[in-house]
Parts: C-alpha cells; sequence; structure tokens
C-alpha cells in the first residue's frame, strides 16, 4: 500500500483493481491459499484418519524382518532378512529387467527402423505391420499373450523341449549354459573391465586430439589392442582358467545349474522389449528421415562412402533428433515394469503391494515406492539431458 | 549371344513393361541384395500367413469368446436393467449418424466405420443372448443382441439422413452432444429408490462400457485440466508455475499403476469417508489427473511453437489477456499438436486397461476372468487373448486415422 501511496502520478488515475500489479499479486496470493489449503486439509484429514485407525507411521518397520518369501533375487534374501532388503530387492529386479529391457530395446527398436526404411516393400511392409501392432495394443494384453499363451505354457520340467543341450524350455523357466567365474575369475573379470574402459579411454582422448591437432593419433588400433590385450593377460594372470561353464542338468525332480531364466521375467521382459522397441523403432525412423536429403547427397558428391555417410552424416544429425523421445522411451520402460507385478514378476511395485498385505504401513510404503521411481525418472532424464545437451552443442 | 546386348533387350523391354512389373522391380528386386531378400523372404511370409489363417478357421476354438458376448460388453450389469445400456449406444450412435449427416468429413468416415462395426459384430457367429425387457415384453422375444447391434447401424443411417434435413440445425446437434453424455450417465447409473431406473452400483459395470467410459471421460476431462496446467506452468506468476511444474514433474515421474493405487487405496486415509466416491470414479480421476500431466506437456510445446509475432499482433490489435490467448494463441498450438495429443489419447485408451490391477473389470479385466471361469476356457487363453487385442487395435487405429485425417482438414504441416 505505501508504494502504491508514494507513486501517486502514475497510479492515481487506475483504481487497485485494475492494476495489474495488485491483480497478479492477488493471483498469486489465491492460488496458493488454495493449493496449500487444500493439501494443509488433506493432510489433516490423513492424521485423524491414522489417529482412528491406529497407525504406526514411523520408518522402524524397515529393519524388522520381512517374512515373506520373494521368487526370485539376484542378491541374497530370505524371509529372516528385513524390510528394507526386500525393498532392495524390489529396486534390483526393477532395474534388471529395465536395464536390460532397454538394451535389447534400443536393438531391437533400430534393426525395425532399418527394416521400415530398407528399399525392399516386402520387408518394410513387415516393419510396418510389426510396428502399428504393438503401439495399437494396450501393454497388459501384450503381457498376457506373451506370458499365459508363451512361457507358462512350456512343457513339464521332464519333458522339456530343448536346443542343442545347452537351452532347455520348461514350465519352470529357461534353464541355459552360462559361463561362471572361477575362484581366480575376479582378475581375469577386473583385466576385462580395465580393458573397456581403457579402450573407451583411448578411443575418446585419442580422437579428440586428432580432431584437434590433426596429427594421426592411430585411435583405433590404440583402443582395439587395449580392449584385447588386458583381456589375454587377465586370462594368463588367472593360470588359464578365469571361467567354466555351468550346464544344466536334470536332476530327479528339476533342473540343476546353469541360468534360469524364468517365465515370469521373461514374460515381463520379452513383452517390454517388443512393445518399447515398436515406439523406439519409429523414434529412430523420424530422426533418420528427418536428415535432410541435401546432405546425403552434399556427402555423397564429395565422395563419401556410404559407411562414411551413415557415421559421419546421417547418425550425427539423426541423434540430435533422436534422444529427446528416446529418453522418455527409455522412461517409460522403465516405469511400465511396474506392470510385471500382474504375470509374477517380484519388482519394485510388486513386492511393495506384498509387503502392505504382510505389514500394513500402506502409506510409508508407497510414499518409499513412488520417490524411489521418481529418483530414477529425475536421475535418468537429468544425465540423458546432460548428454543430449553436449550433443546438440558438439554438432551445431 | 553377348551379354550386353540381352541386357539392354530386358531394359528395353522393362521400360514399356506394365506397372505391376515396372514396381516389382523397384521394390522386390532392385539390387542383388534386395532380390536375395525378397526370395527369402517369401516362403516365410507365406508359410506365417498359412499358419495365421489356419488357426483363425481352423484350430482356433473361440467358444470362449462367442459364448458371452454380453459380459465382454457390460460386465456383469443387471441382465434386466440391460436396456439402458442399450438406449444410451443407440442415442449415441444416432448422434453420430445425425453428425455424419450434417458435416460430413471426418464424422462421415467414423459414422460409416460404426455402421459397418455394428452390422459386422451382427452378423458374427456370437451366441444368441436373449435381452429380457421388462417394459417392451413384446419386443424382448426377438431384442436379440443380433438384432439389437443390427438396429444401431441402421439407426446411424437414419440419423445420416435426418441429419442431411435443413430442419435439423447444427446447433441442435451441438446441445445433443453436450446433452446425451450427462443423459447417459444419469441412466446408466439410475437414482435411489426408484421404480423404473433403480440404482445400479458400479462395482457391476464392466467390459466395453468401463473402457469406453474412463477412456472418454478421461479424455474429456483431462484436457481442459492439461491446458489449465500448460497455461500455469508458462505463467509469469512464480507461484502458478512452481506448483503447474511440480505436478506436472512428479506425475511424470512414477507410474500410472501407483496413481490408480494411490487413488484406490490412500484415498481414504486423505478423505473424510462421506467425500470417498465410488471406485470406477477414482479410477477416472487418476487415470484423468495422469493423462493431463502428458497432455499439459505436449500443449506447452505447442505453445512454444507459436510465433511470439502473432501474440504482438493481438495486443496491438486491442486485444485482452484472455482473447490474445484463446482466439489466438490456443487455437495455433492445439493445430501444431494434434498428433501429439490424439497419440496421448490413444494411449490413455490403451492404459484403461491398468485398472485390471485395481480390481475393476473392464474389457482386459472380463476376458480374465472369463477364462478363469471355466477349466476349458484355461486352454483358449491365446483366442481370448487375440479377440481382445484386436479390438483394442481396432479403436486404436480409428482414433489415429481420424487423426490423420483432421490434419488433413486443418493443414497441419502445410501453412
Amino acid at each position: 500500500m505505501a508504494s502504491i501511496k508514494s507513486s501517486p502520478d502514475q497510479n492515481a488515475s487506475i483504481p487497485f483493481y485494475r492494476d495489474e500489479r495488485w491483480l497478479q499479486s492477488a493471483a498469486q496470493i489465491i492460488s496458493a491459499i488454495l493449493i496449500i489449503g487444500f493439501l494443509i486439509y488433506i493432510i489433516i484429514n490423513f492424521f485423524i484418519a491414522a489417529d482412528n485407525r491406529g497407525l504406526n507411521l514411523g520408518f522402524s518397520f524397515i529393519t524388522e524382518a520381512a517374512g515373506f518369501p520373494i521368487s526370485e533375487s539376484i542378491i541374497e534374501y530370505d524371509p529372516s532378512m528385513s524390510f528394507g532388503r526386500a525393498f532392495l530387492v524390489g529396486v534390483v529386479n526393477t532395474l534388471r529387467v529395465s536395464l536390460l529391457g532397454i538394451v535389447a530395446a534400443t536393438i531391437l527398436g533400430a534393426s525395425v527402423a532399418l527394416a521400415r526404411l530398407s528399399q525392399n516393400w516386402l520387408l518394410s511392409r513387415m516393419a510396418l505391420l510389426y510396428v502399428e501392432f504393438h503401439r495399437n495394443i494396450p501393454l497388459l494384453v501384450l503381457l498376457y499373450l506373451w506370458y499365459f499363451t508363451v512361457f507358462s505354457q512350456f512343457p513339464n520340467v521332464q519333458d522339456s523341449s530343448e536346443l542343442s543341450r545347452s537351452i532347455y524350455f520348461t514350465q519352470r523357466g529357461i534353464y541355459m549354459i552360462w559361463p561362471r567365474l572361477t575362484e581366480t575369475g575376479g582378475i581375469f573379470l577386473i583385466a576385462v573391465f580395465v580393458g573397456i574402459f581403457g579402450a573407451l579411454f583411448f578411443w575418446i582422448s585419442l580422437r579428440r586430439r586428432r580432431e584437434i591437432t590433426g596429427q594421426q593419433t592411430y585411435y583405433i588400433q590404440v583402443s582395439l589392442s587395449v580392449l584385447i590385450i588386458l583381456p589375454v593377460i587377465g586370462w594368463f594372470l588367472a593360470d588359464g582358467n578365469p571361467l567354466w561353464i555351468d550346464v544344466p542338468q536334470f536332476q530327479r525332480f528339476n533342473f540343476e545349474g546353469g541360468m534360469r531364466l524364468t517365465p515370469e521375467f521373461m514374460g515381463i521382459f520379452i513383452g517390454l522389449v517388443t512393445y518399447t522397441a515398436s515406439f523406439i523403432a519409429e523414434v529412430v525412423r523420424a530422426g533418420i528421415q528427418a536428415v535432410d536429403r541435401g546432405q546425403i547427397e552434399a556427402a555423397k558428391a564429395v565422395g563419401l562412402n556410404s559407411l562414411q555417410i551413415l557415421n559421419l552424416i546421417i547418425i550425427p544429425q539423426a541423434l540430435r533428433i533422436i534422444i529427446p523421445p528416446m529418453i522418455s522411451q527409455y522412461l517409460n520402460l522403465t516405469k511400465n515394469s511396474s506392470l510385471a507385478m500382474v504375470i509374477g514378476y517380484q519388482e519394485l511395485f510388486g513386492l511393495a503391494k506384498i509387503a502392505i498385505n504382510n505389514a500394513g504401513r500402506a502409506v510409508q510404503i508407497f510414499v518409499m515406492v513412488m520417490l524411489t521411481y521418481l529418483f530414477f525418472s529425475l536421475l535418468t532424464s537429468t544425465i540423458l539431458n546432460i548428454y543430449n545437451r553436449r550433443i546438440q552443442f558438439i554438432t551445431r | 549371344m553377348p551379354s550386353s546386348n540381352q541386357l539392354t533387350a530386358t531394359d528395353a523391354r522393362s521400360s514399356q513393361a506394365p506397372g505391376i512389373i515396372k514396381w516389382v522391380r523397384a521394390n522386390l528386386f532392385s539390387n542383388w541384395f534386395n532380390s536375395i531378400l525378397t526370395i527369402t523372404l517369401i516362403p516365410a511370409v507365406a508359410y506365417i500367413l498359412f499358419i495365421v489363417f489356419r488357426w483363425v478357421f481352423i484350430s482356433a476354438d473361440w467358444s470362449a469368446v462367442t459364448s458371452q458376448p454380453l459380459l465382454f460388453g457390460v460386465g456383469q450389469f443387471p441382465r434386466d436393467q440391460i436396456w439402458r445400456v442399450g438406449i444410451s449406444l443407440l442415442s449415441i450412435m444416432f448422434l453420430i449418424g445425425v453428425s455424419w449427416g450434417k458435416w460430413g468429413g471426418l464424422l462421415r468416415s467414423i459414422g460409416i466405420f460404426a455402421t459397418l462395426l455394428f452390422f459386422g459384430f451382427a452378423i458374427l457367429p456370437f451366441q444368441h443372448e436373449d435381452l429380457s425387457i421388462p417394459i417392451f415384453t413384446i419386443a424382448s422375444t426377438v431384442m436379440t443382441i443380433r438384432f439389437f447391434l443390427g438396429l444401431i447401424s441402421l439407426f446411424i443411417i437414419i440419423g445420416n439422413f435426418i441429419g442431411r434435413l435443413e430442419a435439423v440445425s447444427k446447433r441442435l446437434i451441438i446441445i445433443g452432444w453436450f446433452v446425451t453424455p450427462i443423459i447417459t450417465v444419469i441412466l446408466l447409473s439410475g437414482f435411489d429408490n426408484s421404480e423404473l431406473l433403480p440404482s445400479i452400483t458400479t462395482t457391476l459395470w464392466g467390459g466395453l462400457l468401463v473402457t469406453f467410459l474412463l477412456a472418454f471421460g478421461g479424455i474429456i476431462l483431462s484436457f481442459p485440466i492439461g491446458v489449465a496446467l500448460a497455461l500455469g506452468r508458462r505463467s509469469k506468476l512464480p507461484v502458478v508455475s512452481a506448483f503447474s511444474t511440480i505436478f506436472i514433474e512428479m506425475v511424470r515421474g512414477v507410474p500410472l499403476v501407483t496413481i490408480l493405487f494411490m487413488f484406490s487405496f490412500i484415498i481414504n486415509l486423505v478423505l473424510p469417508p462421506s467425500a470417498i466416491p465410488e471406485r470406477i470414479v477414482r479410477a477416472l480421476m487418476a487415470m484423468t489427473l495422469f493423462s493431463a500431466a502428458y497432455t499439459a506437456e505436449n500443449i506447452r510445446g505447442g505453445l512454444q511453437a507459436v510465433p511470439p509475432g502473432q501474440m504482438e499482433a493481438a495486443k496491438a490489435v486491442g486485444m485482452s489477456g484472455f482473447q490474445t490467448m484463446f482466439f489466438i494463441v490456443l487455437p495455433q498450438a492445439l493445430r501444431a499438436i494434434l498428433p501429439a495429443i490424439v497419440g496421448q489419447f490413444i494411449s490413455l485408451f490403451k492404459d484403461t486397461t491398468l485398472v485390471v490391477i485395481v480390481g475393476i473389470n473392464d474389457f482386459l479385466g472380463i476376458g480374465r476372468s472369463i477364462i478363469n471361469s471355466t477349466p476349458e476356457f484355461l486352454q483358449l487363453q491365446l483366442e481370448v487373448y487375440v479377440f481382445i487385442a484386436i479390438i483394442y487395435m481396432i479403436f486404436s487405429f480409428l482414433m489415429s486415422l481420424a487423426s490423420r485425417k483432421l490434419e488433413d482438414a486443418l493443414g497441419v504441416g502445410e501453412r
């Protein structure tokens, strides 16, 4: 009020209900009061209801024994372990199916996109059929189709069908031979990782040096040799037997050994991958088609071969367009993995539901689940947005 | 004979060859790689087609699908009250017919499609199920589903002719479109202590009825909320913009199931018991808010695409902020992002299946309960899911087709 009075020359003729600054602050205050009031109303109701029902709102239950079994976990778990541990199992299971799914869906989606762009009419029509089929049915229907009509319909363990004594398809899952580390295998594994990261490091740094200084740095040769030599050294350091092959053996009632993929995991994995791949295919196709034809013609005119055109002209420009929608597809896949519950793969959301049934505490568990999803979503989009910004910057 | 001569000879022939041969050459055998691809693909495609056709027409047992068409349609809706669904459907389809006659264009395609769809369902070999209608006892003996579906397609065509009449004004039809959904909801839910329209608890609603209620309810309600959120996020007022942004990002950061779950179970804790709506309404609220957040982001993209000169020009001719937004900026923004909006609506339509998880028997849920109801049907899961998938596919495809037609009509990407 004081400020208005102090400048009468401007505001004398405008009543306060016509003054834009007044209206704006009034709108802000009113909306803030409405929203915060609604939140307070909800919170008060919540505490009243919690009090009436005698709900325990503490988080101490996290350290208590969970008491329910979990059908599959790649970290150690048994029912005597805590709720926190069970929650961690859920997070790991979600990440497992999401990360594997993202890799597989990207590969499948890119292949479908290439098929869609093929000059071969038959192939491009088949790819179109694939895309239209998957984009127009609900994911849940697809999951039911894969799980109930494919993966849970495999034969009994006794008369499993096999593929050259290395993969067995049974009702209890797919068993396949799998390399596992021996006692000295750790050294080999470290050597492999160092090799991969070293190769990446040399590739990036030497290539950048070449781009800056123009001198030949042999970045391909150097990084390839790092990639090969380090694992070989690791192999010898590990006395030449870092791995053993775990072969599934049929015992009296079930298979022992090997890698077991449960029908539930396969159902959600294949369902998510085939579904998301159709969206990724469209994203990739749109990105490639958005590259100006003149760019490709110009590249041909200056004498680049088709591999170089793809590598140096099409992919860098298409990536700029592809990456933002790709990020949202990856996030969609991760969020969609919560549907695994309906076919019994116990990821974060499914385990949360079981925990609520066993221990109550719906509110706390729910808050934890939502915050976890929110955390992953924001983390992924932040990382990929930074990458996206870099790529936009470099190529422009 | 020298090979070069032969080559020129074939070239000469191919340039005069009829269109189909030219087409095959260009699209299937353009180079050696394509030729190999085509030759390996043809038998594979033929084999797949053979398997599919054999399965659909010979080995598949469709009895799980055809035995209870009403269950797929309306779920457990009381059979003696089913005429209420029938009349709602009939009036909506009649309105589509009238609009087709009045406007043509996109509505013509929808009208023709709906006619064919209902006629198709009328002649498909579904089992007859008598609809006993208390008021029209005479009619009920002939009132089989088949007859009724045929009647609907007839009504669409009749509506088309009525719509062509001069006497029926456009305003009347638009009023009809506003009134009919309200009447439909009242007709379906009914009143307490009513003789003619006893209230029917929504737990009995199911099947396609619920799927469409959720989908269209969600689309209609989420759109204005989405517009409001998008405007809120771009607002110059920091409080409004902060709340809109937080809401949008939070909803987009979590899966729909968690939101559905929250509205189904946690809502009991935050609202007084008298204010808690029915389960189906809670699901609709969850779907609406979820979809609104995504719609808001799409609309925000559209708003950014409108050149600032448009807004300045509108201000220069003396339009108020409200007029500028609703007559200049929003129409252009919405036209630019029509495909994205329709894509969002399609995914909302598909996402209605998630209500299965909170125990609502939508179309997919009915399919599952039919499978689980009879031991023999456990062997027929493939048939049931394929049927369900086809139905969803038809409607999603119809929506994207409508979007493409609308884009053409609005000249998206041309102007």
